[in-house]
């Protein structure tokens, strides 16, 4: 990119800039430490200039928005054209308070719901279940069964919502759950829009929501992009995540490699299933980190971008444009709030919600100062949207594409990211892929090092944390807290004893074990688990039937 | 004592949150003490028996869904019921201000919230260790 000749001429008045001047300097002003580092531990040099950059190739390597390696953004006009998608992440207690708080949100100028599940649910366990004791309506909303979700999205239009389920290992089941609600508001599948998580891989690797074996979850999930690209094809089958990869303490580059070979896994066993990569490719999406290291995390966005385009375009031959672009959501980093001085949380969420935002993100949930503490009060969680809506209307970032390109640290940063996936995604390639490389615990391991690095940084104070390890306070004042009603655990059993009593059993019975005949058969079972939850049978019989057949997966135990 | 401190770190309920299980068992490991870690989603009743089995001096619990209030006491109670008197229990993760009080009075001897360094548990255990 740059003249061959200026080249020389920065290389030695850099030379001379480095061994006259600052040199001459460092002897009376002395650098505040020895080794300066980026969030993720990366050494950063004292400054950036075109030497760093000098390979960088601007139509190869970056491109325009919307074009290929589309490391500038997947839409020609980004923020210019309409912000990123405001979705905060939100449920908890029963169906009827998510209810509230939904319409809630969406009054505050919010654009899309995002459902939370409680562990149960999560785990494909009712709420009557003996492992569900003290998890009902905790971390998320109770769902037993179709009648929990028609009161979830009770006066909410589903043809004008798009709505994310953070939902992995029975994801068929909760969004077979929506697709009947729908039907009964009128609304046809081919209008739906959201997305399910849907990504079992970085469950085994970091969130722990899993209930199947790897080869049996792939299968529901191949058979959810399936029918999907026939019945429902607005929604985004999957958002392969490296959100819970980086709060388990991976580095920003750890985090794109597992999150991109998770990735990889799911096309390969796609491809494997018969599916055309163009026809389910488009619909993959991503969601990730959001940490405190600006400059980082922006490279780290464009590096995932440009390495996915190449993966789908080099790796797996897709055609369409779509299969190639990575598209994300983003969720501010929990594992950086503080407990300490909760308000102090708000401008990291600032700092971070900048980096989405300049890093191209499509959709966003920007998480409460009391995250560390308990779920979030509504005051909480209206300041943290607020943060979202001062970012997108005052900040002035979202008025040209892309704004940080061209820094020849961030374009450093983007390349050396970059670099470090491949490596690491080359290396799970020889471990036989991402399955093989987490039943072995590889990656796993490779996480843990970096957070028990990063805490021991922590305490020897080579890493400060507000508050925590610098700055810090009595505090004595009072936090105001939401507290879930440990009464949730009883109404949510009296409700699904009501449901058990009150629906046709033999219809219930009827579709679970023809469910069950399916699932030892290759049939896709999307049409079947369909049919069992407009039965009213509940989440836990549908997983039950399932694990009958499937078995559980066993955690690989890794210190 | 003649023989290292024996940990055994639990993931009770249904929680998947490890990052902070998995730093302290290592912590507590390079401080030189024996570390069990029992992997996510055991019931009370597993960890009460691992605990028993693998005769250690404490049991180390992590929790970041809410669901303590109701899972630690059960630990304690079913430890009492084992006949097992002299062990530490611990607890740590997400816990609001306001429960740490009850908990405490379950028998619960310490609670660990978020920004602990690891140093603060190792110390604990080590001045608070009831088999001597």
């Amino acid at each position: 990119m740059y003249d061959k000749k200026k080249l020389e001429d920065v290389k030695a008045a850099f030379k001379n800039w480095e061994e006259n001047k600052v040199n001459k300097s460092l002897g009376k002003f002395p650098e505040r430490k020895e080794r300066f580092s980026t969030g993720s531990d990366t050494e950063v040099d004292r400054l950036y200039t075109p030497i760093n950059v000098e390979d960088l190739d601007y139509e190869r390597d970056l491109g325009y928005p919307g074009e290929y390696p589309f490391t500038r953004g997947v839409q020609q006009t980004m923020y210019r054209g309409r912000f990123w998608t405001m979705r905060q992440y939100a449920g908890f207690a029963t169906a009827e308070e998510s209810n509230n708080r939904y319409k809630y949100l969406l009054d505050q100028g919010q654009t899309g719901l995002s459902v939370a599940f409680d562990l149960p649910t999560q785990i494909g366990y009712d709420s009557d279940h003996a492992l569900s004791e003290g998890e009902v309506g905790k971390v998320g909303v109770a769902i037993d069964s179709l009648k929990d979700m028609e009161v979830l999205f009770d006066g909410i239009p589903l043809d004008k919502v798009s709505t994310s389920m953070t939902i992995n290992a029975p994801a068929s089941v909760l969004l077979a759950m929506y697709i009947a609600v729908a039907e009964k508001q009128g609304v046809s599948s081919d209008k739906l829009r959201g997305t399910i998580q849907n990504d079992i891989l970085k469950e085994y690797i970091a969130r722990g929501t899993y209930i199947f074996p790897p080869e049996q979850s792939m299968r529901l999930i191949t058979n959810i992009f399936e029918y999907c690209s026939k019945e429902v094809p607005q929604w985004n089958t999957i958002s392969i995540s490296g959100y819970h990869i980086r709060e388990a303490g991976s580095t920003a580059a750890q985090e794109v490699a597992f999150t991109l070979a998770d990735g990889i896994a799911y096309v390969e066993a796609a491809i494997k299933a018969g599916l055309d990569v163009d026809e389910f490719a488009p619909r993959l999406s991503f969601f990730f980190n959001a940490h405190n290291d600006l400059l980082e995390e922006v490279a780290k966005y464009r590096a995932a971008r440009r390495l996915w385009a190449k993966i789908m375009k080099e790796r797996f031959h897709a055609k369409k444009d779509k299969s190639m672009q990575l598209k994300f959501h983003t969720q501010t980093a929990g594992s950086t709030l503080t407990a300490q001085q909760p308000d102090n949380n708000i401008i990291r969420v600032t700092v971070q919600t900048l980096a989405a935002v300049l890093g191209g993100t499509q959709s966003l949930h920007t998480n409460s100062r009391d995250e560390a503490l308990a779920l979030p009060t509504e005051d909480s969680v209206r300041i943290a949207l607020r943060t979202q809506q001062v970012v997108a209307y005052e900040s002035g970032v979202t008025e040209t594409i892309d704004p940080l390109a061209g820094s020849y640290y961030v374009e450093s940063l983007t390349n050396s990211i970059e670099e470090e996936a491949m490596a690491y995604i080359e290396k799970i390639d020889n471990l036989g892929g991402a399955t093989k490389a987490i039943e072995n615990g590889y990656i796993q391991k490779e996480i843990q090092n970096s957070a028990y690095k990063y805490q021991m940084q922590v305490e020897s104070l080579d890493s400060i944390v507000v508050g925590v390890n610098k700055f810090k306070i009595e505090e004595t004042e009072k936090k105001e807290l939401l507290k879930v009603d440990p009464h949730v655990e009883i109404l949510q059993r009296k409700k699904l004893q009501k449901l058990r009593d009150d629906r046709d059993n033999d219809k219930v019975n009827e579709t679970l074990s023809v469910l069950k005949e399916k699932a030892e058969t290759e049939e896709n079972l999307m049409p079947y688990i369909l049919d069992a939850v407009k039965s009213y049978a509940t989440l836990g019989e549908v997983c039950g039937v399932l694990r009958e057949v499937f078995g559980e997966y066993e955690q690989t135990v890794i210190l | 004592m003649n023989r290292p401190i024996r940990v055994l770190v639990a993931k009770p309920g249904l929680d998947g949150h490890d990052r902070g299980a998995k730093v302290i068992a290592r912590a507590l490991r390079d401080a030189g003490m024996e570390v069990i870690y029992t992997g996510l989603r055991q019931t009370p009743e597993q960890i009460v028996a691992a605990a028993v089995q693998e005769d250690v001096d404490v049991v180390a619990m992590s929790l970041l869904s809410g669901a303590h209030n109701h899972l630690f006491p059960k630990v304690v109670n079913l430890l009492k019921g084992e006949g097992v008197d002299d062990v530490l229990v611990l607890g740590g993760g997400v816990i609001p201000d306001d429960d740490i009080p009850f908990l405490l009075e379950s028998g619960v001897e310490a609670i660990f919230t978020p920004g602990t360094p690891t140093k603060d548990v190792i110390d604990f255990i080590n001045t608070n260790i009831k088999r001597k």
